[in-house]
């Protein structure tokens, strides 16, 4: 798809801001996104991920920095870099009183493709999307998990090198998001670079090659999934639910048993190198936990370590 | 050519006339009947009012009432069209459905945008105005050939509303905000001369009236219909376009700074 | 802690205070139809209009111009009251908010929404009766005590148009309908209902047809409370109105059942 080599970025972005007024919504990131890599945007809302994903469609300028898309720059090249790209906003938008088969045709229609070649690829999206036999419906009868597949088949309509995907899963029943994860795989294969905002952590960890986690508008860190695991959390994590009112006043008393330790309102974290042993020793020293829960690190645990907070919040 | 105007849209904004037609062409009853809707009026003035008011005089030709009477519901229809067409439906698409948003990740821009909705705005009442006149000439509630050149006054009257309501829904924040629209709406139908001549006005009234566009187009389309030309034309006419000019260059400034704040 | 069986009348309170209270927040437009609007065609045509009329043709069916139509105007709010509550706001009801599947979660029946709607629906024609009321005298188109009667006939004609239309819309699946309703419907009857001028002036062959329009009835009723006119077509059209809001109710019934429980 992408014959550029290695060496040039799809996107890269050098101390770009976003201002609104007196807000500053994007406080100066830097990242490059290599062709045919998936990249992930991870952070609690109102971390700047939507901002800095209208940015990177080229629908919104950015206040101070460099950015280049496919080499180009938006403010210059827009349209261009636009009929490159392909857009999976957060909520999905049609026109409701068309059919599912119409609004694939208009929106191909606003990259100047020829008809012929729209009417091709919208039979060949709706069968990708899993929606053929809906293909005459309008719009506005379809569940929530086919309305987002549609919005994913309408992003595809100009055969686009970028995709980029704006909390593509929110609100989705987990086979409907499950669905979904594998039709990305199927475009990550073909070689789509793919740019992912998310706050779900094994969405993050199932899709994304490299990642980094924006917090306050500022990205706080970067690098593969696993390899954040390593560098900003423990092995292995202990959660105990106390039954007491008093979590941190226990917390001191916790301390010695763990590397790290979180306080979280209904739950303490421990983070260990091996869960089952720290469990052991509790018990020996007295500890009754109400109830408790021993699992490996994930991403939920990188996202409270470097912002103090949870991803849900 | 690939810029209509200096800064409103390029060729791309025929894409969101097309899209429009084809949202029209899954209602194509609702279309249609559009263009019987006049008759309806027409009649109604012809049938009862027409015999109790009589004639009145415009200019220098004595004419029935419903021939003074039809060229003010032509531009009271080209206005109110212009609401639905670009103050109801685009205020959907910008703050409701979110259509827009949708639209500008793709090569389209903003300008493309307002300068599309303007353009089909335009073409839709081009349309319905060449069948108004069709309807008044059918009922004969026209006294000259001349009254052909209305359909031209009808469209300046739609760019002028059009504009002016693609500038106004931006301000809107909800359906109750329609409210205003009305209240804007309701007195320039009642008090633009549409129902009788400014000259029943009291005098600081009709000075007020005066600025009123759909008096203006009121007055120009009446003079057309009963093919009395005089300079005046121009000049209402030109203040027509130059509403609508200010309008257009509101509007796209207004749709960018929602759109791509 | 079972609540004791709720009482209809306490149930329709209670559906009734459920529209009141979504009104609240959306009185304003009601201002510009039911106020404005109205007084504002009061001025254009019955004064501006009516200057004309008295200069060509003087009377008209005895009355002045102003006088002829101040009625028609009560009529026509009272009509556009009834429908404008009727299709959109119900379909979006049933449909989109579903606001009335919310409503009967509570110890309320489809029933009870229905009257409580509908009570809702006269509770406003009455207030814009008793505002009419005060109009029309002050225009001095009240010559019988009749008047007195006129928020109730407001009401009346409010609810021969919103029974019928609540029940269609709780029936129907889309508003794909409802824009053809009004061209066809609404338009024509707003101005072939002898709103604007006297039947008298119909062609001879139009003049039974406007019998069967509905509105028609509502307009005449309303000019005979407030000049004058011989009791028997009263009552007809009184029996019209009313058949139209009692089937409408019964028919309302029927569809809205269907639509929040089975």
């Amino acid at each position: 798809m992408s014959t550029s080599s290695d060496s040039v970025p799809v996107v890269r972005a050098r101390g770009v801001t976003k201002r609104f007024g007196e807000f500053e919504a994007v406080r100066g990131v830097d990242f490059a996104i290599a062709p045919g890599e998936s990249f992930g945007f991870l952070g609690p809302n109102g971390a700047g991920k939507t901002s800095t994903m209208r940015m990177v469609s080229a629908v919104s300028t950015p206040t101070s920095g460099s950015l280049t898309i496919f080499g180009l720059d938006p403010a210059i090249h827009g349209p261009e870099i636009r009929g490159r790209l392909g857009v999976v906003p957060q909520e999905d938008t049609f026109d409701l009183d068309l059919s599912l088969r119409l609004n694939l045709e208009m929106f191909g229609r606003y990259y100047d493709l020829p008809r012929t070649t729209i009417r091709e690829r919208t039979t060949e999206l709706l069968e990708f999307a899993h929606l053929s036999d809906r293909a005459e419906d309008k719009v506005d009868n379809l569940s929530g998990g086919m309305k987002r597949r549609l919005t994913i088949a309408r992003a595809l309509i100009n055969r686009p090198e970028l995709l980029i995907l704006d909390e593509p899963t929110t609100g989705l029943d987990p086979q409907a998001r499950h669905l979904l994860w594998e039709r990305l795989y199927r475009l990550k294969r073909d070689g789509v670079t793919l740019i992912i905002t998310t706050h779900y952590m094994d969405e993050a960890e199932q899709l994304c090659d490299r990642l980094v986690v924006m917090d306050h508008g500022r990205i706080v860190a970067e690098g593969a999934p696993r390899q954040l695991i390593a560098d900003h959390a423990s092995r292995e994590v202990l959660e105990l639910r106390l039954g007491s009112e008093h979590h941190d006043e226990v917390a001191d008393q916790l301390g010695s048993f763990a590397e790290r330790l979180e306080v979280l309102p209904d739950r303490v974290l421990l983070y260990v190198d091996s869960a089952d042993d720290t469990l052991a020793r509790l018990h020996q020293a007295g500890w009754r936990p109400e109830r408790t829960l021993q699992r490996r690190s994930s991403l939920e645990d990188v996202f409270l370590r470097l912002t103090g907070r949870t991803l849900e919040e | 050519m690939s810029r209509v105007l200096p800064v409103l849209g390029s060729r791309r904004a025929r894409h969101v006339v097309e899209r429009n037609a084809l949202f029209y062409r899954s209602q194509w009853l609702m279309f249609a009947s559009g263009f019987v809707e006049p008759l309806f009026y027409l009649l109604s003035i012809g049938i009862g009012l027409n015999h109790l008011v009589g004639s009145l005089t415009v200019g220098s030709h004595r004419v029935s009432y419903a021939a003074f009477v039809a060229p003010g519901m032509l531009a009271t229809s080209a206005m109110n069209g212009a609401v639905i067409d670009s103050v109801f439906n685009p205020f959907f698409r910008l703050k409701i459905s979110h259509a827009y948003d949708s639209i500008l990740a793709t090569p389209l821009d903003v300008d493309d945008i307002a300068l599309g909705e303007a353009l089909w705005a335009l073409t839709r009442a081009g349309l319905y105005a060449v069948s108004f006149v069709g309807c008044m000439f059918l009922l004969g509630d026209t006294s000259s050939p001349w009254a052909i050149l209305e359909i031209v006054g009808a469209l300046a009257t739609s760019f002028a509303f059009s504009a002016l309501g693609l500038a106004a829904c931006t301000y809107l924040r909800s359906w109750q905000d329609f409210d205003l629209i009305t209240l804007v709406s309701l007195p320039l139908f009642l008090f633009s001369a549409t129902f009788f001549p400014l000259s029943l006005y009291p005098r600081a009234l009709a000075t007020v009236v005066a600025f009123s566009p759909l008096y203006q187009s009121a007055t120009l389309l009446r003079g057309l219909n009963s093919g009395q030309f005089d300079g005046w034309m121009i000049l209402r006419l030109g203040y027509l376009v130059a509403l609508g000019l200010v309008g257009l260059a509101v509007a796209a400034r207004r749709f960018r700074r929602i759109l791509s704040p | 802690m079972s609540e004791p069986a709720l009482l209809g009348w306490s149930r329709w309170r209670r559906a009734w205070w459920f529209h009141a209270m979504y009104y609240a927040q959306t009185w304003r437009g009601s201002v510009v139809s039911s106020v404005l609007l109205p007084l504002g065609y009061l001025g254009a045509l019955g004064v501006g209009v009516g200057h004309l009329v008295a200069k060509h043709t003087g009377l008209v069916d005895g009355q002045t111009y102003l006088h002829f139509i101040a009625p028609s105007l009560l009529a026509t709010t009272a009509f556009q009251l009834g429908e404008g509550e009727s299709l959109w706001p119900v379909l979006a009801a049933v449909k989109w908010t579903r606001s009335y599947h919310a409503a009967v979660t509570t110890p309320l029946e489809p029933r009870d929404v229905l009257v409580g709607k509908l009570a809702w629906v006269a509770t406003r024609a009455i207030a814009i009766g008793v505002f009419y009321t005060l109009i029309i005298a002050a225009v001095g188109a009240a010559r019988s005590w009749w008047v007195l009667t006129l928020p109730l006939l407001s009401a009346l004609v409010s609810l021969a148009f919103a029974a019928p239309l609540v029940a269609y819309a709780a029936h129907v699946d889309s508003d794909l309908s409802f824009p053809l309703i009004y061209r066809f419907g609404f338009v024509p009857m707003f101005l072939f209902s002898a709103t604007f001028y006297p039947v008298s002036a119909y062609p001879g062959w139009l003049r039974p047809v406007v019998q069967f329009v509905p509105l028609y009835h509502g307009v005449a009723l309303i000019r005979a409370a407030c000049l004058g006119g011989s009791l028997a077509p009263a009552l007809a059209h009184l029996a019209v109105l009313a058949v139209l809001a009692g089937g409408g109710f019964a028919w309302g019934q029927v569809t809205l059942r269907r639509r929040l429980i089975d």
